[in-house]
């Protein structure tokens, strides 16, 4: 055990945690606003239920997200001061603009959705949540310009011993921001999606008179379904496009091609081994991959070995392989449930299918399994670059840190973000057992 | 006027902002330690609910510019005070959930944990913000190539807990002015007690603290007399020390304004004492970390500056607004904390 592995360790446990309630949270304001833009104009009072009840939810996400949050943000200075020095004139600025822009706007917005239904008109207390929806996308967007860059580096000069700025258009639009954005996006609906609807049909399976419920239920399942489908075509299409352009090796790995071959196959299935770098079982469609990538079945796609001989490492064979096609399997599954039920709802049948409902109920944690092994494939897939092709991981730590203290600190934040997802949970499931409650007409 | 100077005074400025909003707000923290009935436990939480997460950005935000501006400055701070950075996560994390679960469950051995959580979550970084700013004062081994190599234990010295001190008095004084200024009655009465008992104490160590630098760190004072910015500051904490106590009872806004003042006022003169330091070396002055030989290029700077423009005023303008919607004595209501 050394201060990388061990900050290489932490960074994981801490992104891992903090990245489950982010895109809960930006899911659930987007899915909030519609809500509360039909509770407020429609005048109706089961959807302003369902947005007390769904905002509550919203409180009790963001907060998580928020405090385990302040931690990435530190993070880059304790556990990697190698790799703040290097990047910080390039990539501190896309951080301090998501601090400046969105960071703000979500958080004083928030307490004014959450404190002020009593204090402004319902127009302003709709601004409020559009407002966090907005603020908390475009914090998601400037994270991954800032993480894009880290992918596909653009705009910059290598001078003085760090990356230095020479077009911040360049940095902030480099090869896979839009791509990557959007397909982080849609995932982040399809995790609010599945948390609506699985809510609303625990409620249902409960009572199945709670007309609240199925209004979000309807909502929950048709945006999933409509996400699930984005997160395949074309935003998952596009990113794997991208990658496949810009980063042979990962796009290699990810696939699980081993040598360089025109008329490259889709790998469906196959047995990842390293040592020596083989896929054993594979179950392939000729030339799919070929054509995927770069629309042409005969296009060549650069294989792991061929890669390795030109000098360049690849990343963990096993992990990026087998979290690339876990996230893909998910992702069809999404689909394929979700049309299962939008056809259910098309019929009027869906409220009554207790089988389907339970299914719902269990699947709530799905996407974001899915959106960590995304995440996975992401930045293992990137090793052993920390900054693509310009800095390494085992470069870029704090060498004045002792393993004692980078000890300490993981298992801190180990045991505290064991309780705090323990603890969310627990309250999370309390909440939704209490369900929607009736609006005390109060007037003013 | 340079684009260095802009951003040593801009992280300033952002410092102070959050010294002055956070500020408050863990000062109410400290001030829930003591808060005995459940009435006015509420209170406390919610006369901070609406806006402490928007108040804490500005530490978040201070933080990414610091690392834009002057990424040496950030890698050698941050990792050099690595285990003080982790007690301090640790505590913000605690009082960021402590609001948020406690109102969750009706039940005193519930809410008791949060109380505690919620209070010392605020008390220590309200003692931490004084201990890393004492710690720069002083100056750090900074070593030639910008590391920082320094044990969390000779963080914790006299003159940087005397410090650590200053900085918790003057956000219990602050808090105690908001709680004056948000609260009614017996709990507006108690949280005068506090504010102006934290501004004594703050006078004191405040005092105690300028004779030893005086001895012990001239360096620090040496630029302050003829620099008509640190005279201005000086005005700044002198009319907070004085107009405090005189509206403490009768004008709880102004006297909110003036313990900002005196928080203000000192952040400045210690600012303007370091500049172009950063973080002074105390191994040898030409390796310390200043707003010229650490700070990102030209073209960053600029490019931060317009988004700072851009954004910054927007920003104010809907935090002022905000504000403006919650003023008045805080309302418990069912949907609040």
């Amino acid at each position: 055990m050394d201060v990388l592995f061990l900050s290489r360790l932490q960074f994981a446990v801490t992104v891992g945690f903090h990245f489950i309630f982010p895109p809960l949270s930006i899911g659930l304001a987007w899915l909030l606003v519609v809500l509360e833009w039909r509770g407020w104009r429609g005048n109706n009072q089961l959807y302003q239920q369902l947005g007390r009840f769904f905002g509550r939810i919203l409180a009790l996400t963001f907060v998580v997200g928020v405090a385990t949050g302040i931690v990435m943000e530190f993070q880059f200075g304790t556990n990697w001061a190698s790799y703040s020095r290097f990047v910080g004139d390039v990539f501190g600025a896309p951080l301090a603009a998501e601090a400046v822009i969105a960071f703000f706007l979500e958080s004083t917005f928030l307490g004014l959705y959450l404190f002020g239904r009593n204090r402004v008109s319902r127009g302003v207390h709709w601004f409020s949540i559009l407002m966090v929806a907005v603020g908390s996308t475009l914090s998601a967007f400037w994270i991954i310009v800032a993480n894009s860059w880290q992918q596909t580096p653009d705009g910059f000069i290598v001078q003085n011993g760090r990356a230095e700025l020479a077009s911040f258009a360049a940095a902030v639009f480099n090869a896979s921001t839009f791509e990557r954005f959007f397909h982080v996006m849609v995932s982040t609906l399809i995790a609010g999606g599945f948390l609506m609807m699985g809510i609303s049909a625990y409620r249902l399976l409960k009572n199945k008179q709670e007309q609240t419920s199925a209004k979000s239920l309807k909502l929950g399942l048709v945006v999933s379904f409509v996400f699930s489908v984005l997160a395949l075509y074309p935003t998952g299409h596009s990113s794997a496009i991208q990658v496949a352009e810009t980063q042979p090796e990962k796009f290699a790995t990810m696939e699980g091609l081993i040598d360089t071959e025109t008329k490259a196959g889709l790998t469906l299935f196959g047995i990842p081994s390293s040592e020596p770098l083989a896929l054993k079982a594979p179950i392939r469609i000729p030339g799919m991959l070929s054509w995927l990538a770069f629309g042409d079945s005969e296009a060549p796609v650069q294989g792991m070995s061929d890669l390795q001989q030109q000098g360049w490492e690849t990343p963990p064979f096993g992990l990026v392989f087998t979290s690339f096609h876990i996230m893909i399997i998910l992702g069809m599954f999404f689909i394929l449930l979700t049309l299962v039920g939008v056809i259910m709802l098309w019929r009027g049948s869906v409220y009554q299918q207790n089988w389907f409902l339970r299914l719902l109920v269990w699947l709530i944690p799905l996407p974001m399994i899915a959106i960590q092994f995304g995440w996975l494939v992401a930045e293992v897939g990137r090793q052993p670059w920390v900054v693509y092709r310009l800095l390494k991981t085992a470069a870029a730590y704090s060498h004045n840190l002792v393993v004692g203290e980078v000890l300490f600190s993981l298992v801190m934040f180990s045991l505290i973000y064991l309780l705090l997802g323990a603890l969310f949970i627990y309250l999370l499931v309390r909440e939704i057992k209490r369900g929607p409650q009736p609006i005390q007409i109060k007037e003013a | 006027m340079d684009l260095n100077l802009v951003w040593f005074l801009l992280i300033g400025v952002l410092l102070v902002g959050y010294a002055l909003l956070d500020g408050f707000d863990l000062g109410v923290g400290v001030l829930h330690l003591f808060t005995r009935s459940e009435k006015h436990k509420r209170v406390n939480l919610n006369a901070v609910g609406p806006v402490w997460d928007g108040n804490e950005v500005w530490l978040l935000t201070g933080g990414g510019a610091l690392f834009a501006a002057f990424p040496p400055v950030y890698a050698a701070v941050f990792s050099g005070f690595y285990l003080a950075f982790m007690v301090l996560l640790l505590a913000l994390i605690a009082r960021a959930v402590s609001m948020e679960f406690r109102h969750q469950i009706n039940s005193p051995a519930w809410q008791k944990v949060w109380d505690w959580s919620f209070g010392l979550g605020s008390l220590v970084p309200a003692l931490l913000f004084g201990v890393a700013l004492g710690n720069v004062m002083r100056g750090l081994p900074v070593d030639a190539s910008g590391n920082l190599y320094v044990s969390f234990l000779s963080l914790l010295n006299p003159y940087s807990l005397l410090m650590g001190l200053l900085s918790l008095t003057a956000f219990t004084m602050h808090g105690g002015a908001w709680l004056s200024l948000k609260s009614d009655g017996e709990q507006q009465q108690f949280a005068q007690r506090w504010a102006n008992g934290s501004w004594m104490a703050f006078l004191v160590i405040f005092f105690v603290v300028l004779l030893l630098t005086i001895f012990t760190n001239q360096a620090l004072l040496s630029g302050l007399m003829s620099n008509a910015l640190a005279w201005l500051f000086l005005v700044l904490l002198i009319a907070g020390i004085i107009l405090f106590p005189l509206s403490l009872r009768i004008k709880p806004l102004q006297a909110l304004l003036a313990s900002g003042a005196q928080i203000a006022g000192v952040m400045g003169l210690i600012a303007v004492g370091l500049f172009p330091n950063i973080v002074p070396s105390s191994l040898d002055p030409d390796w310390s970390l200043t707003a010229y030989n650490a700070s990102s290029t030209p073209l960053t700077l600029k490019t931060m500056l317009i988004i700072a423009l851009i954004g910054v005023p927007i920003m104010l303008v809907y935090t002022i607004w905000i504000y403006h919607i919650f003023k008045g004595k805080t309302v418990v209501e069912e949907e609040g904390y």
